[in-house]
């Protein structure tokens, strides 16, 4: 087998959108599966009251990374093919308060605003509208923000780089901490959790 | 058969159309199947997940159609704007097409979708959608400076083991339980 298929040129752009739609349709149903069609539901997870977003986004990352591992491994995909999205450090630094300030504020993350707009939550649908108002302000900003944009670029740099492990140690060291943290996660629901897990109430 | 045939309909409108919302799926379970989702797009695409980078395109493409001028002298929405096909024939556009439909297919099967707002009992309607308005434009400022959101950056840079993903993750998080408490009348 030669994967990724599409860096192997087994299909044209053409049907590697029809594969984005089929890609986008499993995302959206899972996440709404998981409950992240509510505001409330993502938002309890800054409250200790359900540590759902935490759980699905760790197991799904674990999921992923393992699941990549051991293809490569076994030689069915070439990692190196598979982009690694490029580190520019303090961009990304706070780029992440930003948008962790407004994911608790508008209670959606993008996809997640999406998924709940589709689903009848009208919040969802003014947070959307709110995210397109955000990108333009970026855009037409842009000729401010550009150096700090491009600033501290590192390229694809991975935590094994940083760290001096092997990848497989690297991901052992996750997978363990996610398996505390899923332990810890429980033990906080267990203490504060309330309703919100109902889709009903 | 007749009668069957009855059944077999009911049977489908109750799981299609079923009034009474069904539970969430365990959170693990969900994850797996994210994950698998993720995974999948690694081995056929070469990519991972995205979400803000579809409305990029989209806002790009509506000032292109405003001003040509102004998105051509932008080095921010050229980037977003081929030459060679349609700026919205898009990798992103159309698994982002996909995202809502797959949400309201699985929301319609489990009976969730409903015309409603999502908020704590201590806020109004017009305030929770001014906090709704604002926090979109902190995720959409936040996510072009970060180059990506939870899906682009958390998720598909995350178990790609990206150091600049972690950092994301990281501080998406830990800002977000500190300012949860200014935001709490809000949701608690």
């Amino acid at each position: 087998m030669n994967a990724p298929f599409y860096e192997y040129g087994f299909f044209g752009d053409n049907f590697s959108l029809v594969v984005a739609l089929i890609t986008g349709i499993g995302f959206g149903f899972f996440l709404e599966r998981a409950g992240f069609g509510s505001g409330r539901k993502l938002a309890a997870q800054f409250y200790l009251t359900d540590m759902t977003v935490f759980k699905v986004m760790f197991t799904a990352i674990v999921t992923a990374m393992l699941g990549l591992f051991w293809l490569s491994w076994l030689g069915l995909v070439d990692y190196a093919l598979v982009s690694v999205p490029p580190t520019y450090l303090v961009p990304q630094l706070v780029g992440g308060i930003i948008f962790g300030t407004g994911f608790v504020m508008g209670g959606y993350c993008p996809g997640t605003s999406c998924v709940a707009s589709s689903t009848g939550k009208l919040d969802g649908g003014v947070n959307l509208v709110g995210m397109i108002a955000g990108i333009l302000l970026f855009g037409e900003a842009f000729s401010l923000l550009e150096s700090f944009y491009n600033s501290s670029s590192m390229g694809a740099f991975t935590l094994p780089q940083v760290l001096g492990l092997s990848e497989g140690l690297t991901m052992f060291l996750i997978v363990v901490s996610a398996v505390g943290g899923f332990m810890a996660a429980e033990r906080i629901e267990a203490r504060y959790r309330n309703g919100s897990d109902n889709p009903i109430a | 058969m007749l009668n069957n045939e009855c059944r077999i309909g009911d049977i489908l409108k109750t799981l299609l159309f079923s009034k009474s919302p069904q539970p969430y799926w365990n959170p693990y379970l969900a994850g797996i199947g994210l994950g698998i989702v993720l995974l999948a797009s690694y081995v056929v695409m070469g990519r991972g997940l995205g979400a803000t980078g579809a409305f990029t395109s989209a806002v790009s493409y509506g000032v292109q159609q405003i001003s040509p001028e102004h998105a051509a002298t932008s080095p921010f929405y050229s980037s977003y704007l081929p030459t060679t096909r349609h700026p919205l024939a898009d990798w992103l556009v159309f698994e982002i097409i996909g995202v809502v439909i797959g949400g309201f297919l699985s929301g319609t099967l489990a009976g969730r979708v409903k015309k409603t707002v999502e908020k704590g009992p201590r806020i109004t309607v017009p305030g929770r959608m001014l906090y709704a308005f604002v926090g979109g434009i902190a995720m959409g400022v936040g996510s072009r400076l970060a180059r990506g959101c939870t899906s682009g950056q958390a998720l598909t840079g995350g178990a790609l083991l990206s150091v600049g993903s972690w950092v994301f993750i990281l501080a998406v998080f830990l800002t977000a339980y500190v300012i949860a408490y200014f935001v709490r009348k809000q949701w608690t």
